[in-house]
């Protein structure tokens, strides 16, 4: 342990009204501390910048999951084990179960949480894809209300997103609009289990007559962001899924990402990756 | 600045109220205030699960549990698994197919497979994989650890 | 009923799974105070400068420096070049410059990040070309530790008639041992009493001796006391003598009991790896595949500091050619230094470096000749009588050719072979994974290299108790191998003795012999062959008393036993180490029996290899050998197959990312071992042929199962392919480079 521990205050509101006062007396003195799997790793390198956290585990306000006609809507704290065992989530966004089951170890799903992945801004983090591809809106407190925004758009560089200081994340809301999707998801990691992203894909698609009506494409850990490619959706759509498409399609999406060389893998690595993985999803949709 | 806060919680039935930091790990406090030192520390960061307890049910890494998120939680550490003399099963089919070598992992692996167990009380090969692949063994290349799993409920 | 060959239980298995087992950092002094290490901030360079700095109260706390050390500042081992703490020089980025002791582990920290160290850096080299290439002259006058030549028949006067030359070279990295329990050590130390030090280590009387010098104190007053230890695999073969010197030192100025633990990061950055290597082969082969000569080139890189590099690179060099007899050998080695921290002991010693290179380059010159793998080893496998690279001649029975047989038989490999080259052939238009199978025939010798063993005369002694109970008192450290176990087994033999009636004694230099260090395989081999005939002198001296018959039960043991205390004060026998006849050893020329023994082995990989991802994965594995006698199946299949897995680990995940000397990948999440997802079923299975000289017929095991997986994987992966790969780790990242 390279921290020192005395530094570090971390309090239990007993609300979320609570939570919410104390981050609008004092703007950026507080910070939002869910299940800490992010948190206490840079506790324990000594690289913990941020001093005064509130203990938000403990408010059912931020959990549950909920479903009504059109949408699914999970708490910040859902965590990736209440994911996985969801039945709507596994019949209708299965993408997001395979992210959640995919995510860690199980000591790690059992704490981990999505709004903490989410917040955390990691562009090599495994639900956000999911979450991308299956249009999410997520919703932010604070004592001035709530708002709701796409997901889309929420990170905007490294580390870099819409929140201010005295928000919280509160929910994540799913439209039920998956029926007829094909879904397509995989995590390209260091091993099989107990892995960071190296490249991270998720999509979804659907075709009729042949060709593309509809794709949602996004790669994580290829930028500085997950990356849902807008461009490659739109010259792909009304296309055929043949040969020819998919390599204009990988023209594409090398134009849209912008990978790097680091300690886990090679720049050249993902983008090639990436490549394979959409041609991949598209060569699923030919059949 | 004082960051100590008093904690109520229960660690192996047993009651306990300790003056912490509020951001000191659980498995600090375990090793050393509570000398329950068969929770080991291997990487501090949730990688190697060498620190697995169960709270409230569910295994977690207890490097990564600040103090002030166990107040009023059920703590299962590896001193609570044998009931008295009388050895769990998985324990005792670690000692009888090889589960265990250098025996740091052992306690939190232990705990897992417990936990699996508990969870799923015939679990398949690929369950058995998934359920402890958050807990990383140096010495067995994991085979007897598998087998130990397995005599451990055909028991 | 014999003992030997029976699963009995771990000895200390009831400790382990309850949590009662005591490592070091589970023990605890009154007054106790923590230490850690401040480190060089540069790869080489004079220190200049060292400021404390920060809101620290500095007078708090206990500072050690190289003006600090009460004896000589050297890590005693081979060469003698390590100091304890650079004085004014540092040779590599993480070298301990400076020591700290408080109380307060959380304050300690932040006064570790306060001590300012400033260095006028000098130009460092990363790498065993560079140091080969002489670009700068870091060490000594050439950059080598040591080399040896081993010479056979002559290879000059064979290439020029030879119907193939094939020459090849190979690389391989290092390798974080990855103990999952970090280093650590506590240390009492006054002038009174002496220094006591408990810690996590394989070799108590390593650290004995080192802590001899650096305290400049008389034998009997350093004790050394081995903790349980949480895995070794080399790791902890050299590295305890500096944390536990360390830990002395801040013990002996502050006068208080400190604890050293290393957390993870520091572990992997600071402490030993395996040396990486290069090798090159150049072989002659005859058109129908015999072996005409063969010459290797061998080079490891030692980083800053001998430490046991020579040993390293002897096992390596020795073990280069292989199961295969050659009339003309030449093997050519060199250790050389780079400004890394010092490589070191890691299960296999050197030998999986070489024997990658071997089992990689046998199936090169068997494609380059026209025949199968399979075939072109056969033709030139070596039998009984005839003789090694060392000139050494086999004298035990040896059958690799049944060997192969079997373990071509168990893998299914024909059938495999023949069906993934038609699999693979299949195309759908699709991203496929592809098959193959691979596999690599080898030995490794066990105990010590050469006159090793003559010289470290080891020693174990057994002890009877008024109630019958016989105690083993070794050197020999449990580290998860079973040590325990197996010594229990060897007693229980020989004695006819329950296992239960068998103790094991805690390592502790104050009360236990040298039975040397465990490592090389040797301890069931060489240390239990000691333990049996230790208790067995036990048993001679109350037959000879005539207080026991020759045939005897328990009971009359643990009579004979308390009536010769009773009579005699005291039973316990010792016994040192004598060779088996025959062996001879020139240090000079490096030729002739190399080891006693040698364990056989055959190893086949099944792998796929995922075009989409370029990701390899061993789907199977089969690992036969031939050890002597097993002595208790489930240890010794449990080490075989932590073996493999780490070998598998050393193939396609492990990859230590260099930057300027220093590991920048120091974290469990980014140094990637298997998880019980990515290992494949391990199916091990023993030949066995009973060694004359060994406990119950045994020879050594632990190293083996790191030699043959590389090799063999690699082997599998070009049957997949179609593309040769010549180093490790293979990472996906490499595949596909090769692969577009
Ligand atoms: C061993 C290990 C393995 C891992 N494996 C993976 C993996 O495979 N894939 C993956 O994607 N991640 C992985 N992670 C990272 C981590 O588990 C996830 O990012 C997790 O979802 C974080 O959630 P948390 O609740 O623990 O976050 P915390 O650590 O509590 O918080 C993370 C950040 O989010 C902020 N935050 C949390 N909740 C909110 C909220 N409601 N509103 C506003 N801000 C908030 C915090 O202030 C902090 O900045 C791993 C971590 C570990 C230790
Ligand atoms: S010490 Fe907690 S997971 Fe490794
Ligand atoms: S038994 Fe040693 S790490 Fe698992």
């Amino acid at each position: 342990m390279r921290a020192f521990i005395p530094n570090y205050q971390l309090t239990t509101p007993a609300s979320l009204a609570e939570a919410l006062t104390l981050l609008e007396s004092e703007p950026g003195v507080w910070k939002p501390f869910a299940g800490g799997t992010d948190l206490m790793v840079l506790l324990e390198a000594g690289r913990l910048a941020h001093r005064n956290y509130i203990n938000i585990w403990g408010l059912n306000e931020l959990r549950g999951i909920e479903a009504t006609d059109t949408h699914v809507t999970l708490g910040a704290l859902t965590t990736y084990t209440e994911v996985q065992t969801n039945p709507i989530l596994r019949r209708e966004f299965p993408m997001l179960c395979q992210a959640a089951s995919e995510t860690g170890g199980l000591a790690i799903q059992n704490r981990g949480t999505l709004g903490g992945n989410i917040v955390n801004a990691s562009p090599a983090a495994d639900s956000p894809p999911a979450l991308l591809a299956y249009d999410a809106e997520i919703e932010l407190v604070s004592n001035r209300g709530s708002r709701w925004l796409p997901y889309q758009g929420f990170h905007t560089g490294y580390k870099q997103m819409h929140i201010d200081p005295d928000e919280l994340l509160a929910r994540i809301r799913l439209p039920r609009n998956t029926a007829g999707l094909t879904h397509y998801y995989r995590k390209v990691g260091t091993r099989k289990a107990q892995a960071i992203s190296k490249v991270c894909f998720a999509a979804v698609g659907k075709t009729g007559q042949g060709k593309l009506m509809e794709t949602r494409i996004v790669v994580g850990s290829v930028a500085p962001i997950v990356v849902r490619c807008v461009q490659t959706e739109a010259a792909l759509r009304g296309q055929r899924p043949d040969e020819e498409t998919i390599a204009a399609a990988c023209a594409s999406l090398v134009r849209e990402i912008s990978p790097i060389d680091d300690i886990r893998s090679t720049a050249k690595y993902r983008l090639q990756v990436a490549k394979n993985l959409l041609a991949d999803f598209l060569a699923t949709l030919r059949t | 600045m004082n960051n100590r806060h008093t904690v109520e919680f229960k660690v192996n039935g047993e009651a306990r109220s300790l003056e912490v930091f509020s951001m000191a790990r659980l498995l600090d406090v375990l090793r050393e205030q509570l000398q329950l030192t068969g929770t080991k520390e291997g990487c501090g960061e949730g990688e190697c699960g060498a620190c697995t307890v169960i709270i409230d049910g569910q295994i977690v890494n207890s490097c990564l549990v600040p103090m002030a998120q166990v107040n009023g939680c059920e703590i299962t550490t590896i001193e609570g698994v044998a009931g008295g003399d009388q050895l769990h099963a998985v324990q005792q089919a670690f000692i009888d197919h090889g589960g265990a070598q250098c025996g740091i992992c052992t306690p939190g692996m232990v705990l897992a497979a417990v936990d699996l167990l508990n969870r799923n009380p015939e679990p398949t090969e690929h369950d058995i994989r998934n359920g402890l692949a958050g807990n990383l063994c140096r010495c067995t290349g994991y085979m007897k650890i598998f087998e130990s799993v397995v005599r451990a409920y055909k028991k | 009923m014999s003992p030997i060959g029976k699963a009995f239980p771990r000895k200390e298995g009831r400790k382990k799974v309850t949590g009662k087992a005591l490592y070091v950092d589970d023990l605890s002094f009154p007054g106790m105070l923590h230490g850690v290490t401040v480190r060089s901030p540069s790869p080489r360079g004079r220190i200049t400068k060292i400021s404390f700095e920060g809101d620290i109260p500095w007078d708090e706390f206990t500072v050690v420096t190289a003006k600090d050390i009460p004896g000589a500042n050297y890590v005693a081992l081979i060469l003698n070049d390590q100091p304890y703490l650079a004085a004014d020089f540092v040779n590599h980025p993480e070298e301990p410059i400076l020591l700290l002791a408080h109380r307060d582990k959380y304050l300690l920290e932040e006064a570790r990040r306060n001590v300012r160290i400033e260095i006028e850096e000098q130009p460092a080299i990363f790498n065993l070309e560079d140091s080969l290439a002489r670009k700068e002259i870091i060490w000594g006058e050439d950059n080598v530790f040591k080399k040896y030549l081993v010479d056979k028949g002559n290879v000059d006067e064979v290439w020029a008639n030879a119907d193939f030359i094939v020459e090849g070279e190979y690389e391989t990295g290092a390798q974080e041992q990855l103990y999952i329990e970090n280093n650590g050590a506590i240390a009492i130390a006054n002038a009174d009493k002496g220094v006591t030090v408990w810690g996590s280590m394989q070799c108590p009387y390593y650290v004995h001796k080192a802590l001899v010098k650096l305290f400049d104190l008389p034998e009997e007053k350093i004790r050394i006391i081995q903790t349980e230890t949480g895995g070794g695999f080399g790791g902890k073969e050299e590295y305890p003598s500096l944390i536990a010197g360390h830990a002395a030192l801040l013990a002996w100025k502050s006068g208080k009991p400190v604890k050293m633990i290393y957390d993870r990061a520091e572990d992997m950055v600071a402490t030993t790896k395996r040396h990486p290597s290069r090798t090159r082969h150049k072989t002659a082969v005859t058109k129908d595949g015999k072996l005409l000569a063969v010459e290797i080139d061998f080079v490891i890189d030692g980083g800053a500091y001998c430490t046991l590099s020579p040993v390293v690179l002897s096992r390596g060099t020795i073990h280069s050619a292989g199961p295969y007899v050659c009339p003309n050998v030449r093997i050519h080695s060199r250790a050389v230094a780079t400004n890394v921290p010092p490589h070191g002991a890691f299960r296999g010693f050197g030998a999986p470096q070489s024997i990658f290179a071997l089992e990689r380059h046998m199936d090169k010159v068997a494609r380059t000749v026209g025949l199968t793998p399979e075939e072109f080893r056969r033709r030139n496998f070596i039998h009984e009588g005839e003789t090694t690279a060392t000139s050494q001649v086999i004298r035990e029975r040896v059958d690799m050719d049944q060997l192969l047989t079997r373990a071509l038989q168990l893998s299914n490999y024909h059938e495999k072979r023949e069906r993934f080259a038609r699999e693979n052939a299949e195309s759908n238009g699709r991203f496929r994974k592809k098959r193959g199978v691979g596999f690599a025939t080898f030995m490794h010798g066990a105990g010590f290299t050469g006159s090793g063993e003559v010289y470290l005369q080891s020693v174990v002694s057994a002890e009877a108790t008024v109630e019958g109970v016989v105690r083993i008192l070794a050197a020999s450290t449990e580290i998860g191998q079973g040590t325990n176990t197996i010594f229990s087994q060897i007693a229980s033999e020989a004695l006819g003795l329950d296992v239960d009636l068998i103790e094991i004694v805690q390592p502790d230099t104050a009360h236990v012999p040298n039975s040397g260090p465990t490592v090389a395989s040797r301890t069931s081999m060489v240390v239990g062959k000691l333990v049996e005939s230790a208790v067995t002198g036990l048993k001679q001296t109350l037959i000879g008393s005539s207080l026991l018959p020759h045939e005897y039960g328990q009971s009359e043991f643990k009579r004979a036993c308390a009536e010769y205390i009773a009579r005699f004060g005291s039973l316990k026998t010792s016994s040192t180490y004598q060779p088996p006849p025959n062996v001879h050893w020139d240090d000079e020329k490096y030729q002739g029996d190399a080891y006693g023994a040698y364990a056989w082995a055959v190893y086949v990989a099944e792998v796929s290899f995922d075009e989409l991802t370029y990701a390899a994965h061993v789907e199977d594995f089969v690992a036969l050998q031939e050890v002597g006698r097993v002595l208790n199946p489930v240890l010794a299949a449990g080490q075989i197959e932590g073996g493999v897995a780490q070998a598998i680990g050393f193939t396609l995940f492990e990859n230590v990312v260099w930057k300027d000397g220093r590991m920048a990948n120091n974290q469990m999440t980014n140094y990637i071992i298997p998880t019980p997802v990515d290992i494949p079923p391990i199916r091990v299975y023993f030949e066995e042929n009973p060694y004359a000289y060994g406990p119950g017929g045994a020879k050594g095991i632990g190293e083996l199962p790191m030699d043959g997986a590389a090799p063999a994987i690699l082997n599998a992966l070009e049957n997949a392919t179609g593309v040769s790969f010549n180093e490790i780790p293979l990472l996906p990242e490499t595949l596909m480079v090769k692969l577009l």
